[in-house]
């Protein structure tokens, strides 16, 4: 503790406050869309100029829970996507990744170039070409279809984030696990997994916030088929009832956010997956 | 060598390059033989260049091509700059150690799970005529009706759609200037400090050097997903000009087939665009960087 006869000087005390009030807005700032979205969320007649709405409604809440309500249907849709494509995603993922921590090859660098160009080529060029082979092999109009497509915009930053881990990874307690009897599946299972835990779990969260958020490739390809929370969000925001828009919008967003604070303790310092969040 | 030491690496790589070859660069391949006229299905096999000639030169669609792509270009530009700017500044600012850093960090990284559908509603939200804002400059006695607010949101200079990128990725690009800030340490600037350089000159010739390989990361990657988003343009945009994104996806998802392919065409072009400009981009920033 800071003995109070050794105060700092006013300067030092001035800069202090400034910079508290920089970050205050600086957080205020970044707060108030998602403030806004709870105050339409259960609002009722809320008249202009009124700051805050003088009839609190839980009108919205009901209709998303009503039997007509498509909430559920699209919640089920885009979660059986952010799974399927997650679990996909990391097994697919997995030995490419180790590949490319462990060892260095011929070619490396190309293979390298083309897993993270996904990335910088826009989904929806890609989108429109697989769209009519897609209907051709009845990929179209159906999760299958969506999902596939989900795994374009996902790799990247699934590789990326293995890679990283198996870079700091030494191969050699498996070789000593196998010299000591155990079989590929049990090595796999005692040594190699909570080794790159973290960095699956890093992975995990990323495939399942970029399925989660993917809007245009599952309009794209679901063809108005597949209805997904995005999906069905984009079309109620075109319409002009703001509290259902909000309500759905909380509905969407809980989720991830809920993840991010679960696993917030692996994201520290994994900057090469950070990526994965520009792509929501 | 056994077979299995020979073939360990490419079968490793399979699955991955599976999905990149087939679905992407198959995918990519696929919508460019099509934006060149080549559709087998409907019997035409012969190669023509006439919907990007349509798009870029007819009297019907070239002012709707080439108004939105100075509209995406700027938008896309400005957003960048701004996010990469503001993220360094607030990087900076949470950086130091202060009571409550833990939570302003938290607090700071809260909307990057949100994703791009909800931050186009929460701009809508608070700057629209009958918004947020709006309703507080009321409440001061600023404005009497909605319509006295100005126009930023579905406005024709994009400003929100300026305003909801920015929001979205200051903490993006924040975060990762931060995880490289951190690793940093002071000893650097402790050192530039004991020979004499004062603040701006520690910004300038320690941090700045520093951090810039992750902010151009960072901004690349904004800088290409700006380019290319449609969600944002599309709940915050007007009729003219639209981004180049949201019209390639009007045409495309026309039953007219030639409007098919001439939003084909678009998307092809949007992403020769992108491309070019993210290696010229990495090109002129190594540069930069070498330099310093």
């Amino acid at each position: 503790m800071t003995p109070v006869s050794s105060r700092p000087p006013a300067s030092k005390r001035l800069a202090r406050s400034l910079h508290y009030c920089a970050v205050g807005l600086l957080i205020f700032l970044l707060l108030t869309p998602l403030i806004a979205f709870f105050f339409n969320a259960f609002s009722f007649r809320w008249f202009y100029p009124q700051l805050f709405p003088k009839e609190i409604s839980l009108r919205a809440w009901e209709s998303i829970v009503a039997a007509n309500s498509k909430v559920p249907e699209a919640l089920l849709n885009s979660t059986i996507l952010a799974v399927g494509v997650t679990l996909s995603s990391v097994i697919i993922g997995l030995p490419a990744a180790r590949a490319l921590g462990l060892y260095s090859f011929r070619g490396k660098r190309v293979i390298e170039f083309l897993i993270i160009s996904p990335t910088i080529v826009p989904g929806i060029a890609v989108a429109m070409g697989l769209n009519i082979n897609f209907i051709r092999w009845g990929l179209s109009g159906n999760l299958l279809g969506v999902g596939l497509v989900h795994l374009v915009p996902v790799m990247p930053y699934v590789v990326l984030t293995l890679s990283g881990v198996f870079s700091n990874y030494n191969p050699e307690y498996e070789q000593q696990a196998r010299s000591l009897g155990a079989g590929v599946l049990a090595t796999f299972w005692h040594v190699t997994l909570p080794a790159i835990f973290p960095g699956i779990v890093v992975a995990s969260l990323f495939a399942y916030l970029i399925s989660w958020s993917q809007y245009i490739l599952t309009f794209l390809i679901g063809a108005g088929q597949v209805i997904t929370m995005p999906v069905l969000l984009f079309s109620t925001a075109s319409g002009s009832n703001n509290a259902l828009t909000a309500a759905m919008s909380l509905v969407f967003v809980a989720p991830s956010i809920l993840i991010l604070i679960l696993t917030a303790r692996y994201l520290s310092g994994k900057s090469s997956a950070i990526g994965g969040f520009g792509q929501l | 060598m056994g077979f299995w030491e020979r073939w360990r690496i490419p079968i490793m790589l399979a699955p991955t390059m599976a999905v990149i070859i087939l679905l992407f660069i198959g995918g990519l391949t696929y919508g460019t033989l099509v934006s060149l006229g080549w559709q087998p299905i409907i019997g035409r096999t012969e190669i023509s260049l006439q919907a990007y000639q349509n798009i870029l030169f007819s009297e019907q669609y070239a002012s709707v091509f080439w108004q939105g792509l100075l509209l995406t270009i700027w938008v896309s530009f400005a957003s960048t700059f701004l996010s990469a700017v503001l993220a360094l500044a607030t990087a900076l600012l949470l950086r130091r150690s202060f009571f409550g850093k833990r939570l302003a960090t938290f607090l700071y990284q809260l909307n990057l799970p949100v994703p791009h559908v909800v931050a186009a509603i929460g701009i809508l939200f608070l700057f629209s005529q009958s918004g947020l804002i709006s309703r507080t400059g009321a409440q001061l006695g600023l404005f009497g009706y909605p319509s006295d607010f100005p126009v930023v949101v579905k406005d024709k200079f994009g400003i929100g759609i300026i305003l909801s990128f920015v929001w979205k990725e200051v903490p993006f690009v924040g975060v990762i200037v931060l995880a490289v800030l951190q690793s940093l340490g002071v000893d650097y600037e402790d050192l530039a400090r004991s020979l004499g350089a004062n603040r701006w000159q520690r910004f300038r010739y320690v941090i700045l050097p520093l951090v810039m390989p992750g902010l151009l990361s960072g901004s690349i990657l904004v800088f290409a997903f700006t380019f290319g988003s449609f969600e944002v343009p599309a709940i915050l945009g007007v009729r003219f000009p639209r981004t180049l994104t949201v019209t390639a996806v009007r045409f495309f998802r026309n039953p007219d087939l030639n409007a098919r392919v001439e939003g084909m065409a678009i998307s092809i072009i949007i992403s020769i665009i992108v491309f070019f400009l993210v290696l010229g981009y990495m090109w002129l920033s190594r540069r930069t960087i070498r330099q310093d």
